[in-house]
Formats: structure tokens, sequence, C-alpha cells
């Protein structure tokens, strides 16, 4: 979240498209409802199917899964067109006015650049014209046919209601409706925000779709204010702490990026990763890359890591140029017979991986499976799964048993960067250890084989920092969170903006801003730095109530990284003067030698201070908002794509059916049947409120069970009656890749979609089923979904495809 | 909430059917669960049993423009001020606390089912193991240590909120008129009161398994008048209970138990 969850309540409309707030975060879920009852917020919410966060929004408009950026591009034409946007917020705090590279295009579907044999675009002409200086041209009057503003324009002006409403299947009645009320949020005093989930990722457009939020956010003057945002609902599986701390392979902790092997040396690697901007007046804090880099190569690498040893850059791992590691690739190289061994924890990819015939067979290649979980599940049983005969699995299986989250102490962090501090409730039963123990003693053992034998890359092994235990030999947690939050490793005095410190050797480092790359800091992870003070105090732990804006921001209450900054991007809720545009929720206000109010993004005056003023967007190279964004792997601006499955054979916007840029998985098992007949209705995923996940630890839960005992599926009255299945018959559910069976829940909730002029149904099943617990809950839904992910970050597309339902003569209820 | 009389409000318009309190309940009371099936409805266990005293009752509803909704409703002991199951146990295990709620004195129940049968809102439930009848006390034993009980401890939303009677009607009076509409207060006019009350956002006879007019069955104000005297004068609560159980079994049908065994 750009903001956090007690900030929803400062919002004046509620957009939630692309998450199930209600059922997934019900405790969340009261800020929400808090803005409706003390501002008089609207909630709209826009989602394929009406759930029990539909039942409590102001009203819910149906969409077929897969066109949301149809529908949000509507939006942003609707915005343009009507004028609707924040003129002096689009100007100075967005890339709105640059000038495009003059070879930029767009045609049929396509942006320049693309190679269609390696399915990748080159960006060299997602690039700006430049001044003589080096710094970007602009035109604030936002007239120039080559300004980003009116490419913009021109780009969406295709999306007209007429072609939004035929695609996404809303009416145009409620396409309006919603635009409208949500563009109206485009004046000083109106905050807007939306809230996205796994509705949104969970596509081959995945990350576009949230791009195309935050260019509506932007246009909208919605950024880093009070009730603003893009709010990522994550939350239940701690998805905010394993992406702040890497979970995601391109990532090192703090979202720093691997390095690739083509990056031979630390100096070119740190080249590359800084990001470089002449304007003396963006703050362009990515500068500071090279500090945070080598913190964190001595925080894995001790004494060892000095200049002479790049640091042990050698020695920590690289990617392959042009390749990906994602979940994907990896069962697609396990099924490849390619990978040998898997260590699986506090996972189900079983139940929770696309594709799961290819999953499971994947995992009967292995030689060896370590899983390690609270209880037994469909991986590390899978040996014994439905049609796996055991005798021909070679896959030696092991299952470590691990504590509960409630059974030892560590760090949380919710969806708002808030890392709260949680002490251990019981001990864990029999021998169960905590997954960190068990990396600690599995860590041990492997060094002193390395020690005692030798082997490939033995200086990363043998060089890595591993002393994280207490005097029982136990992981000592607040060892491994002070080595987080980084220190000193020397004794050093610097200039704190003109005031003389001296740190010894050993001293935590009180913000990332002291971070060195000479080797005299060390840090694991930099956005964490200051979540210990320099005094030892652990401010994770710190549970203040006081809230001295009355935003709810409680800046006492836990560490929110960056440097406990409540709302990021909180400069841009000024004026270039430094002036709160809307002062009823002031969130920050320059005195004219500070800002007073959350902790502002940077120290620096606002930008109206042309000597020593910065843009607001301080992370960005540019210091501004981007509508034009060139990191994406398939285009600057969002466009829509069909998913990889859809029920047309044609884009009705362009010459490209999908998403270009994707990659194409090939395995015998990957079949793909788009717009087929034999699998005419649409289908998604998703979970229910009463079950967490794969289900893996909330089936065994008996009073969840008894709520939310077995598979379903959820069919329109429509389609139910044209198949003559009735309420709470026993169905199969069938797609080109496999098939489940489960109970149909009629319903009212879901309707029939008129999309090209046809009417296309669509269906949906929750995902928390395995074979194991109960014995006749149904088998994973993940039976029917494809293996194929974004194009930026391969999160698997759960959430649009193609199926068939059928009945089924044998009831075995 | 020490001798108060106390009304706990049931604000379905902000329910979001979370069933936190449904689990709050069972964890609470210690009931075990029921293997239940998908039977094609979120509402499991599909009715009330002497398991599970709370229950959110799912209902899709077309109202009369057209628009449809998703009705969820947290369904319970109503615990009557003026309470029929009170009125016709025959051995004390049902009775007024000093809440003013229903309490149940587990011990003493026979099994007779006359509360089964006498309740206007169909709450108690048979237990054939046990021949025990079982309902939600209110989590009495938390009220006395000045606890809110579990379902409203554990409600996310506000939609569960207790308090004392006079400032509890005064909020969902207030809350109605912020609706507008069909919302309307249910619970206050009936039967001397109950303890707890809705605020519905749509008409009463629009919710599944809700008495749009409940009341005390005209046999129990029979038993009442006619029978009770003689119990307390030494007839004995054993043969008091089988006139009354003659009395109204026939024109009631009895529910049993239907998935407390399974």
């Amino acid at each position: 979240m750009t903001n956090h969850y007690i900030d929803l309540k400062n919002s004046d409309v509620i957009l939630i498209m692309g998450s199930n707030a209600a059922e997934h975060h019900p405790l969340a879920f009261k800020w929400i409802l808090r803005a409706k009852e003390k501002n008089g917020a609207r909630i709209i919410h826009v989602d394929p199917r009406y759930t029990r966060t539909s039942a409590r929004c102001d009203y819910h408009v149906p969409l077929r899964s897969g066109t949301d950026i149809a529908f949000l591009g509507g939006m942003i034409n609707y915005i343009i067109s009507n004028e609707k946007h924040f003129h002096d917020y689009v100007v100075n705090y967005t890339n709105a006015s640059f000038l495009v590279n003059p070879d930029f295009s767009f045609d049929n579907g396509l942006f320049s650049g693309y190679d269609a044999e390696k399915r990748k675009y080159s960006k060299d002409t997602w690039t700006f014209q430049m001044d003589a200086s080096g710094i970007p041209l602009k035109d604030p009057t936002l007239t120039d046919p080559r300004c980003v503003f009116q490419l913009m324009k021109q780009h969406y002006s295709r999306y007209t209601l007429d072609k939004v409403s035929s695609i996404t299947g809303v009416s145009k009645e409620n396409l309006t409706r919603v635009y409208a009320e949500y563009s109206a949020t485009g004046v000083p005093d109106k905050a807007g925000t939306e809230c996205y989930a796994l509705g949104w990722t969970q596509h081959t457009v995945g990350v576009q779709n949230i791009r195309s939020m935050a260019i509506i956010q932007l246009l909208l003057g919605n950024m880093g204010i009070a009730g603003g945002g893009i709010n990522a609902l994550r939350g239940e599986p701690n998805v905010q702490g394993s992406t702040d701390h890497c979970i995601l392979y391109g990532n090192l902790p703090g979202y720093l990026k691997m390095p690739l092997a083509s990056l031979d040396t630390l100096e070119k690697y740190l080249e590359k990763c800084t990001p470089k901007c002449k304007d003396p007046q963006s703050a362009n804090y990515y500068i500071n890359y090279p500090n945070f880099y080598v913190s964190w190569l001595k925080a894995l690498y001790g004494e060892t890591a000095t200049p002479e040893t790049e640091f042990g850059y050698q020695w920590s791992p690289k990617l392959d140029d042009g390749k990906a590691y994602s979940q994907l690739h990896l069962f697609d190289r396990m099924y490849e017979g390619k990978i040998k061994g898997l260590f699986a924890y506090g996972t189900d990819p079983a139940v929770s991986s696309p594709n799961s015939l290819k999953t499971r067979k994947a995992l009967e290649k292995l030689d060896f499976l370590v899983c390690a979980n609270i209880f037994d599940n469909e991986t590390s049983s899978f040996w014994f799964g439905p049609g796996v005969d055991p005798k021909q699995v070679k896959t030696e299986c092991f299952l470590l048993p691990a504590a509960a989250t409630m059974e030892k102490e560590g760090s949380q962090s919710n969806s708002g960067r808030w890392v709260q501090w949680k002490y251990k409730a019981a001990d864990p039963p029999e021998d169960a250890i905590s997954c960190g123990d068990i990396q600690i003693r599995l860590m041990d053992a492997i060094k002193a084989l390395y020690a005692k034998e030798g082997g490939p890359n033995a200086e990363s092994i043998l060089n890595l920092k591993w002393d994280y235990k207490d005097r029982d030999g136990n992981m000592d947690v607040l060892k491994v969170a002070k080595q987080i939050n980084g220190h000193w490793t020397a004794d050093v005095e610097i200039d704190d903006k003109g005031v003389k410190k001296q740190f010894k050797k050993g001293d935590l480092v009180p913000t990332f801003g002291m971070l060195k790359a000479d080797g005299t800091t060390a840090c694991g992870n930099w956005i964490m730095s200051g979540s210990f003070g320099a005094d030892g105090e652990n401010k994770m732990a710190k549970r203040g109530k006081d809230d001295p804006t009355g935003l709810g921001l409680y800046p006492n209450w836990s560490f929110a990284w960056p440097v406990n900054r409540r709302i990021i991007y909180n400069r841009a809720s000024c004026d270039v003067n430094g002036k709160p545009y809307n002062p009823k929720r002031k969130l920050l206000e320059w005195t004219g030698d500070k800002w007073v109010g959350d902790v502002p993004d940077g120290p620096w005056p606002p930008m109206a201070d042309k000597e020593k003023g910065k843009y607001p967007f301080i992370m960005k190279a540019d210091g501004v908002g981007s509508l034009f964004g060139p990191a994406m792997a398939d285009g600057p601006f969002p466009e829509h794509y069909e998913p990889l499955e859809g029920p047309l054979t044609k884009n009705p916007l362009s010459g490209q059916l999908n998403n270009p840029a994707i990659e194409i998985f090939k395995a015998d098992v990957d079949q793909v049947a788009n717009a087929s007949e034999k699998f005419p209705y649409v289908c998604t995923t998703y979970s229910c409120t009463e079950h967490w996940c794969s289900g893996a630890l909330t089936r065994w839960q008996l009073w969840l069970l008894e709520m939310q005992p077995e598979l379903y599926v959820e069919i329109g009255e429509a389609l139910a009656k044209e198949k003559g299945i009735k309420n709470g018959q026993k169905v199969k559910v069938s797609s080109a890749r496999g098939e489940v069976k489960c109970v149909a829940m009629v319903t009212k909730r879901f309707v029939p979609f008129t999309v090209e002029g046809q009417t296309v149904h669509q269906v949906g099943l929750p995902f928390n089923y395995g074979w194991l617990f109960p014995e006749d809950g149904g088998d994973s839904t993940n039976f029917l979904t494809p293996s194929v992910g974004d194009a930026n970050t391969f999160c698997p597309e759960f959430k649009a495809f193609m199926v068939n339902v059928s009945k089924v003569q044998e009831r075995t209820l | 909430m020490k001798n108060m009389d106390i009304v706990k409000v049931i604000d379905v318009t902000k329910c979001t059917a979370c069933r936190g309190c449904q689990v709050a309940c069972k964890q609470w009371n210690e009931q075990q669960a029921t293997r239940t099936h998908n039977w094609g409805s979120y509402q499991n266990p599909p009715d009330l049993q002497s398991n599970t005293w709370t229950l959110i009752r799912f209902q899709e509803y077309v109202d009369k423009d057209g628009t449809f909704k998703w009705l969820f409703r947290k369904d319970g002991c109503m615990h009557c001020t003026d309470a029929a199951c009170v009125k016709v146990c025959p051995s004390g295990a049902l009775y007024y606390t000093e809440f003013g709620t229903v309490g149940v004195h587990r011990d003493r129940c026979i099994g007779c089912k006359a509360c089964v049968t006498a309740c206007p809102f169909g709450i108690p439930r048979h237990d054939v193991r046990t021949d025990k009848c079982y309902k939600c006390d209110l989590c009495y034993t938390r009220l006395l240590g000045d606890q809110k009980p579990a379902c409203v401890l554990s409600c996310p939303t506000g939609a569960l909120t207790i308090g004392d009677r006079a400032t509890m009607l005064k909020k969902a009076y207030a809350r109605v008129a912020e609706l507008g509409g069909d919302a309307n207060v249910y619970g206050d006019k009936f039967v001397g009161g109950t303890h707890v009350i809705y605020v519905l956002g749509e008409k009463p006879g629009v919710y599944d398994e809700l008495p749009e007019h409940p009341k005390m069955p005209a046999t129990v104000l029979w038993w009442k008048n006619f029978f009770k005297p003689f119990t307390l004068i030494g007839i004995g609560g054993v043969a008091g209970a089988a006139a009354l159980h003659y009395l109204i079994k026939g024109p009631h049908e009895v529910k049993e138990n239907k998935e407390g065994g399974e």
C-alpha cells in the first residue's frame, strides 16, 4: 500500500476492483465502512461476481474477468475527454509534459521495438527527448503532440464507451456511473482510493492492471494524499514482509536487484543499477543505490567483504541474462527433469501452483523434496496422491515439523508497511522448531561439509556471516532483526545535517541515509533501517496510540518503512509551495523551514524553491509520477489484451489477441483452448473467508471446515438452467488441462455478460481444497488453470481461463 | 455490565458475514464442529443445531425495484423479556439472569423439548446424545466477568454491539433513521422486548426464518395460566412437563436435531 489500512477511513470514494476486501480482509474492511459512516464515502465494487464485499458496497458492477484494462482505459479516456484531471498536479508532479522520443509508436496493439520471435520489446524508443544538458524536454501546456499527455489521450481515445462495454460486458450506464463518481475526486479537497489484491495481479496483464489505476490516481491527484493511493490489500500470508525480504526471484532484500551474470564486476553492477538524472531538482534518491547494495554485501559476508574482494560481489549468486526463475519456470524445468531437489517451506504447490497435473508430475522427477510445515499437505504427500503409484516415485520426501506463527517471536508486516513485532505465545509441540531454526541448522551443516570437503563456489558458503544463534544454539531473532536494520562496522564520525555524531563499531544505524558504500556499514535490508533506534530500541514493538494529525497515522505504533513514513509520496499532498491541497486532511505542510506532519519524503523544500527544492516523487529518477512508464516489459501505456484463454478469437481493440510480451510454456501438459466450443465458459478462481490460501492449514480446523466443507463452483442461474444443473448437485468442471468434481452452487450472484454481441457465462471456484483432507472435500482447482503468467512478474493467470461444466451422475456426497 | 438490563444489537446492514461470531461462539462455548457438506449455500451448518447456537443465514433476495441483495442475518436466541421457553421449562433449567437475558442451567434440563416447541423464533435445539436442549446464553459467564459475549468481541465491523437497553435502543433507532427506506428496529415491540435487537435493512417479512409477528404460543399462555400454578404448589415439574408435552406435541411439529449425531 502507498497508504495504510486506517487511512482508508479518510477517503471520499473507494473503488474496490480486483479485490474481495470484505471476505479476505475482514478486519481491514472496517476502515472502509468507517469511511462510509463518517465521510459518507461512496464504496464501489467492480468484480465478475457479487460477493460479500458487494453486499456492503453502495453498488456492484459485474465485469468479465480479464478486462480490467479496458474498463480503466475507458476511465482514463473519460477523465481526459471531460477534463476531470487535476491540472496543477498533472503538470507539476507527473511526466505528462515530457516529450517522448519521436520514434516511439503504437500500432495495432504493438508498441515500437517488438521482436515477435523473442516475444520481447526493445525499449530503445520508449524514452524522452532531452535538452543539451540531458534533462527531458517538457511542454507545460500539455499541447505538444509528442508530450506524454497527448500520446496518452490519443492512446485511450480508442477506449470508447461502446468499445469498453462490448469488451467488458459492463453496461454503458454502469461505466458512466463509476467513471463520473470516481473522477469527481480529481479536485483538491476530495480523495479517491483503490483497493486491489490478487484479482488484479493474477493475470497475464497483472502489472498493467495496476499501472492503469496508477495513471488514473496521478491524473486525479490522488497519490501521496490522505485517503488516496493505490492500495494492495495483502495481509494474510505476510506477503508484504516476504516481498520486502525478496521472495521474488529478481529481487534482493529491499527491492534491490539480483545481479546478472553479464555484470561481472561490482562496478558494472552498480553502474547499471544506479539511476541517473541531470535535473538538479530531482532528488533521484536511488542515487544511494551503492550505499544500500554494498551494505547488503557487508551484512552477507561480514569481515570478508572488503574493497579488495569487491565486498563479496563475485561470491553472490547471479541470474543468467534473459532468463527468468519464477515458480512457473521452476516447475517447468522440474517437469523437464532438470531440477534435482526442492525445499518447500510453508507452501503447498501441489494445490496452489497452476496446472496441478504438471506440478505433481514435476515433483515425481525430483531426487529429493524437503517440506517444512505445521501439517502434512498435498505436496509433502504427493507421492501417494490420487493416481500416483508410490512404487514408481523415486523422489525421497522429508517433512520437517515447523513451529506455527504464534509459536515464535518476530516481525510481521502488514499491507501498510507497518512492521509489527510480536511475541511467542506458546512453545511448538514435540520436536517442531521454527523455519528460521531449520535454516540455521541446515546452513551450519552445509558450512561444515564445505569446510571439510570444499565444493563449487565454496567462498560463497564459507564466507557467509552466520552468527545468529543464542547461547543455547537456537536462532536469536533479535540478532537477525538487528542485522537487517544495519550497524557500523568501524568507529566513525559523521556529519548529520551539520551536527557531528560519533558512532562505535557495532552501533545500530538509525536510518538508511547513513549507510555507506565504503564498507563501514552493514545492513541486511536498507528499507528496514531505522526499525531499531541507535539506542537499541526496537521500534517495531512500539505501541503508542497518539495520533497528532488526527488522520490515523499513529506514528508511534510499530515501525513503517521507509523511515516511519505512513503515506509515501506525501509531498505530493501539497502544492508547489508546500501548502496542503486539502487543508481539512492536512497530511504535511511546509512551514518555511521544515515539513510538519507525516515523515516527509525527504527534507528538501517544496519544488517552487528552484535552488534547494525537489520534486515530490523522490524514488523516481525524474522526480515525478510516471504516466508514461517505460520500465514495464509490455509497454509504457497499459493496453487491453485478452487472457491467454478467453471467449474471443479477436481482440476488439487491436490485431493482438494476447499480451505480446508473455512467455508461452510449451510442455506437453501446457494445453490451451482459446474460444473453444469444448470450453465455452469464462472461469475465475478465488479464496473464501473461511479458508486460508491452499487450505493446507485451515482444512484441519474443523470449525472452519464446518462452514466451508468442500469444493464448489458458483454458477449463475441462467447457465444452470441451460445445463439442467440444480443447486447442490455434483458437477464436473473441466478445462484443456484437467478436471475437478465439486458441488454446484447456483446463484444470482453470477450474471451472464454480453461480449461482442454474444452471451458469455462466467463461473468461479475457490482454490482452498486438496485431496489429503477432508477425504471427500474435492481436489485442487488448479487442475484447471494454465501455466502462464504476467509479462513482468510471472504471477500466474489464475483469474481468467476457459472451462466447461457438466453434471455427473453418481453422487458421492 | 454488571446488574445492567443489557441489549445486544445486531446491525445486519454492517455485517459482512465473515462468520467470526459463528466460530467465536463455538470456541468459547467449546462446541464441536459437525462434518457438513456443501448443500449449495455458504450457510453451513444449514440450520441452528444443539452445537451451533449462532448461525449466519445467507439469503439471495431481489427487492421490489429489481435490485439484487445478498442478505446476511445472524440467527440465535433473542433473549425475550417475556420468554416462552422460561415459561414452559418445567425443571427450572431456563431462567432469567440479572442481565435480563435467558440463562441455561444445563444440569437441570430434563430434555423434555418444551422450549423447542414453545420458542416463537425456533431457537433451542435438542441433542439426542445428551438428551438435553441447547441455546445461546449470551455468554452469561463472560457477562458476569464484565466481558463482552464472544460473538460481539469477534465482530470486526461493529455489526454486533452490546450495552444497556436505553442506550442501545437509542443507537438502533438513530441507525435506522440514518439508513432510511425500509430499515427498521426489530425486537423491542413484542414478547416484552427482546434483549437481542436487530437493525434490519429490509422489512422483517423478507428475512428467512424470522417471524413477522412473534408471540408466545397460545398453548404456552394456557400452560402459564392454568397448569403452572399447580407446579408452584407442589405438583412437581415432571408431571407438569408431561402435561405440557402432551399439550403441545400435537399441534406443533417438533424440530429434531438433524445434524448433531452425524
